[in-house]
C-alpha cells in the first residue's frame, strides 16, 4: 500500500502545478470565480480556460490521442483534478459534457461524428446538456413522455424535458424520447444528440429554493433531428441512457464546500457560552463526524482510482459518494448558521462569515440530495446492484406504457 | 498510488479467513460465551499461535516473523469478522505494541520472544471502574518500585501471564510491567456484556514491578500505544461489521413477508444499504490508518482516530440493526446476532469510547493546523 505517487507521478504532479502556479490563481477563501460571476461572464472565462489546459495537455489527457486526449492513464487526469483544485479557476460548464456527452459519444457515434464533435466538446467550445428527467419522470425516468416519430430522414420531437442544466448556453444537448407507446416503457425509448439552435426548441429558466436558476424547463415543438443523430439502435435508447448515467455519478460524485474544514474554522471564531465554539465537545463530536465522512469519502475515491489505474471498471459503489456528502453538506451548513446563534440567519454576504456561504449552501444543498439520482434511488441501486438485494415489484415493466396509470 | 493491499497480503487475508471460517464458525464463540469454565477458546488459540499470527508484526531479533502492520491489519480484520474468542488483541496490540513502544533493547528480548509465540498472553490495564481514566484521577500507584491499586476491567486479565499497568508515579504516570503470578497479585474475572472475552478485576497490593519507558512518561507512551491500537481494533470492528451486513443480507434475501423477500423492501433495503455505506466509509478510513500504522507516517493519531471512530460507529449500527432485520428470531439467545451485538460493545469501549476518540481526532487537527 502506498498513498505517494509513483517517481513518474511525482514529476507530472510537479509539472502540472509548476504550469496551474503560471496560469491560475491560489484559491482563497471566498467563493470562487465561478461563483462571483454571472453565467455569461463565467462562462466565457470558462472556455478560455478550458481551451488553455486543452493546449498545454492537461484537458481530459486520459482520452485517446483522436479524441483531442493524450491517451495517457486516467491517474494523470486525477492528479491534475486535484492540483486544480487548489486553485481559482471557473468550472463546471462543462462537467455534464466531459462526464456524460462525451463518453457517450466515444461510445455510439461514427467516426465521423466524433471527429466533428468530440474535440470541440473537450476544449469547451461548444457547450453540451443532457435532456432526460421531465416532469412527470424523474426518478422513474423510464417513464418519460417526450414523443419522437419517424419523418423521412429525420425524427420529430413533440414533448418537455426539465433540470437541465445549462440548456440555455449549450450548443448540443443528449435527448431519450418515446418512439413507441405501445411497448413496455424501457423498450419504447431512442436516444439522440440534437443541436439546441433548432427551430421549435423553447428554454425557461427554473428559479430554485436558493435563488439561483442553474436548471431550465426545455419544450420541444415539432423539432427536427436528423436520423444520423440516433446514438444506439431504435428501441435501444435505455441502455444508452444507462451507460450515460453511471458516467454521471462518477463525474458529480464530489460536494462542494463548506466541510469539516470551513466548520472547524468557523468554530474557532465563534463564542459558545463565553468561550471558543470549538472547545465544546458537542461540537468537537460533530466535526469528527463530518471528518470520518469526508475522509471516508477521498480514501473511497482513491480505492476507485487505484482501481481505475489498473484498468477495471468502477462499479456502482461510487455511488455512496453523493448519499454522504449531500446530507453532509446540508447537516454542515446547517450547524454553521447555528454556531452564528441568532445572527445565523443573516444571508448578506458582506455582514458573514466565509460571505455567508454556509447560508447559502443551506439553501442549495437540499438540491444535491436530489440532482443526479436521489438519496433514495441510489440507496435502492446499493441495496441492489452491490448487495444483491431482490428487485422491487415492479407493476409497471412488462405492460404497454399507454396502459401505466398516471397520476398527477 | 496503490491505495490497495497487495497480492500477497490478500492471499494472508484470504488464508487467515478460510482457516477461521473451519476453526472459528459461531459455535465457538458461542461455547466461549456459555460455558463460564473456558475463558477463551485454548483450541483455537494453539491453532493461532501455531499459524504464528501473534507475532506477525514483532521484529525478528524479538521472536517474531517480522511481516508488518498491513499484515496484522488483515489477520485482525479477519478476527473480528470470526469474532475470535482469543487473546489475541490484548496480547498483541496492547501488551507486545506497549513494550514495543515503551520497553529498552533488554526489555524486548526478554519480553517479546514469549508473546510473539502466544505462550505467554499479555494484557494491559488503564481502566479502574465505571469512568474515563486520567491521570490526576488515576488509584493504582507505583511507589519505590511496588504497584498497588486494582484494574478493571483487563481484557483477558484472569489468563494473562503479563500485564502492562498505567499507574500513578508522582505526579504524573508510569508504565509497568507485572508478571502475574507475583506475590501480591490477585485476580477475579468480572462479567461483561462480552462474556466471550473474559474480563477480570485485578489487585496489586505493593506488587514488585519494573518500570517501561521513563517514570512519569507512561501517559505518552499508553496515547502512542493505543493510536497503533486503534487502528488494530478498528479493523476488528471493521471485520464484524461486514460480517453482521452479510449475515442482514442472507436474512433479508431468504426471509419471506407479504408474499416476497423482506429484503425487496425498501425500508430493508435502506437500512442495508446505510450498514454498507457506514462499513465503506470505515473501510476506507481503516486502510489509511493502517497505511500510517505501517509507515509510522505523522498522521497516524488522527488517522487512528477517524478508522477508530468510523469503525466504531459501522460495527455499533450494523450490529444492531443487524438484530433489527432479523425481526423477533434476532433477540434470542439462539440467534447469533447478539454474539456481535456484545462484541462491538466491548470492542467500542477497549481503548475508550466514541467520544474519548473523537476528541482526539479534533485534538490532532488542531495540531496538525497549528503545526
Amino acid at each position: 500500500m502506498d498513498f505517494n505517487d509513483t517517481p513518474e507521478q511525482a514529476t507530472y504532479r510537479a509539472e502540472v502545478r509548476a504550469w496551474l502556479g503560471a496560469n491560475a490563481e491560489p484559491r482563497k477563501d471566498r467563493p470562487s470565480v465561478s461563483r462571483r460571476l454571472d453565467a455569461e461572464e463565467g462562462l466565457a472565462l470558462a472556455k478560455a480556460w478550458q481551451a488553455r489546459k486543452a493546449d498545454a495537455g492537461y484537458a481530459c489527457r486520459h482520452w485517446p490521442v483522436a479524441h483531442g486526449g493524450q491517451g495517457r492513464p486516467m491517474i494523470e487526469t486525477i492528479i491534475y483534478d486535484q492540483e486544480e483544485a487548489n486553485f481559482d479557476v471557473p468550472t463546471g460548464f462543462f462537467s455534464i459534457g466531459l462526464g456524460m456527452c462525451g463518453p457517450v459519444m466515444a461510445q455510439y457515434a461514427t467516426q465521423e461524428q466524433q471527429a466533428r464533435f468530440i474535440p470541440p466538446l473537450m476544449r469547451g467550445e461548444e457547450v453540451w446538456c443532457q435532456l432526460f428527467s421531465e416532469p412527470a419522470a424523474g426518478s422513474d425516468v423510464a417513464g418519460l413522455r417526450t414523443r419522437c416519430h419517424r419523418d423521412g430522414d429525420d425524427w420529430v420531437v413533440n414533448g418537455q424535458k426539465v433540470w437541465t442544466s445549462g440548456a440555455h448556453y449549450s450548443d448540443w444537448g443528449i435527448l431519450v424520447a418515446r418512439h413507441d407507446s405501445s411497448l413496455p416503457k424501457h423498450k419504447g425509448l431512442t436516444f439522440f444528440f440534437i443541436d439546441m439552435k433548432s427551430p421549435g426548441i423553447d428554454i425557461k429558466p427554473i428559479k430554485q429554493i436558493n435563488g439561483g436558476s442553474n436548471f431550465n424547463e426545455v419544450f420541444f415543438t415539432n423539432v427536427r433531428v436528423p436520423d444520423s443523430q440516433r446514438l444506439g439502435a431504435i428501441g435501444e435508447g435505455w441502455q444508452v441512457a444507462i451507460t450515460t448515467l453511471m458516467n454521471e455519478r462518477l463525474a458529480v460524485g464530489d460536494a462542494p464546500p463548506p466541510d469539516f474544514r470551513e466548520v472547524m474554522k468557523l468554530a474557532a471564531a465563534c463564542e459558545l457560552d463565553g468561550r471558543s465554539a470549538l472547545e465544546d465537545s458537542a461540537v468537537r463530536e460533530k466535526i469528527a463526524d463530518w471528518y470520518v465522512e469526508a475522509m471516508g469519502m477521498k480514501h473511497t475515491k482513491a480505492r476507485t482510482m487505484t482501481a481505475l489505474s489498473q484498468g477495471k471498471v468502477p462499479g456502482p459503489e461510487n455511488s455512496i459518494g453523493k448519499v454522504v456528502s449531500a446530507s453532509k453538506l446540508q447537516n454542515v451548513s446547517s450547524f454553521g448558521a447555528d454556531l452564528m446563534d441568532m445572527g445565523g440567519v443573516i444571508t448578506d454576504p458582506s455582514l458573514m462569515p466565509s460571505d455567508a456561504l454556509f447560508q447559502q449552501s443551506f439553501l442549495y444543498s437540499p438540491g444535491l440530495r436530489i440532482a443526479g439520482g436521489t438519496d433514495e434511488i441510489l440507496r435502492n441501486i446499493i441495496a441492489e446492484r452491490v448487495l444483491g438485494l431482490p428487485g422491487e415489484i415492479r407493476v409497471d415493466r412488462d405492460v404497454p406504457y399507454s396502459d401505466i396509470p398516471t397520476g398527477n | 498510488m496503490n491505495f490497495d493491499f497487495s497480492d500477497a497480503q490478500k492471499a494472508l487475508k484470504q488464508q487467515t479467513r478460510d482457516f477461521l471460517r473451519a476453526a472459528c464458525d459461531t459455535t465457538v464463540p458461542r461455547r466461549v460465551l456459555e460455558d463460564t469454565d473456558e475463558p477463551f477458546a485454548r483450541d483455537l488459540w494453539q491453532q493461532v499461535c501455531a499459524n504464528e499470527s501473534p507475532g506477525i508484526a514483532i521484529p525478528e531479533e524479538y521472536g517474531g516473523i517480522g511481516f508488518g502492520y498491513l499484515e496484522l491489519c488483515v489477520v485482525a480484520e479477519e478476527m473480528g469478522r470470526a469474532i475470535a474468542p482469543v487473546p489475541f488483541s490484548s496480547t498483541v496490540y496492547l501488551a507486545a505494541e506497549a513494550i514495543l513502544q515503551g520497553g529498552s533493547d533488554e526489555q524486548k528480548k526478554r519480553l517479546l520472544p514469549s508473546l510473539a509465540s502466544g505462550e505467554s498472553i499479555g494484557t494491559f490495564a488503564l481502566s479502574e471502574g465505571p469512568g474515563q481514566a486520567t491521570v490526576a484521577n488515576l488509584q493504582a500507584t507505583l511507589s519505590d518500585g511496588r504497584l498497588s491499586g486494582t484494574k478493571m476491567p483487563v481484557p483477558d486479565g484472569d489468563v494473562a501471564d503479563l500485564c502492562v499497568v498505567v499507574a500513578k508515579d508522582g505526579d504524573g504516570a508510569s508504565l509497568a510491567v507485572v508478571d502475574l503470578a507475583s506475590e501480591g497479585v490477585s485476580r477475579e474475572p468480572v462479567d461483561t456484556l462480552d462474556p466471550s472475552r473474559s474480563h477480570a478485576r485485578i489487585t496489586f497490593d505493593g506488587v514488585e514491578v519494573e518500570l517501561l519507558g521513563e517514570a512519569g512518561q507512561g501517559w505518552a507512551i499508553k496515547d502512542a500505544v493505543f493510536d497503533r491500537a486503534a487502528v488494530l481494533f478498528a479493523m476488528e470492528q471493521l471485520g464484524g461489521a461486514d460480517a453482521c451486513l452479510q449475515m442482514a443480507i442472507g436474512y433479508a434475501k431468504g426471509r419471506y413477508a407479504f408474499g416476497r423477500p423482506i429484503g425487496s423492501f425498501q425500508a430493508i433495503k435502506h437500512k442495508l444499504a446505510d450498514m454498507y455505506i457506514k462499513n465503506e466509509l470505515a473501510r476506507a478510513n481503516c486502510y489509511y490508518g493502517a497505511w500510517a500504522l505501517s509507515t509510522d507516517a505523522p498522521e497516524l493519531p488522527v488517522a487512528a482516530a477517524a478508522a477508530r471512530v468510523a469503525a466504531t460507529q459501522a460495527f455499533h449500527f450494523a450490529s444492531k440493526e443487524n438484530i433489527q432485520t432479523h425481526g423477533g428470531i434476532g433477540f434470542t439467545w439462539e440467534s447469533d446476532c447478539h454474539l456481535y451485538y456484545r462484541r462491538s460493545k466491548l470492542l467500542a469501549l477497549s481503548i475508550g469510547s466514541e467520544r474519548v476518540w473523537k476528541d482526539r481526532l479534533i485534538s490532532g487537527l488542531e495540531r496538525q493546523e497549528a503545526a
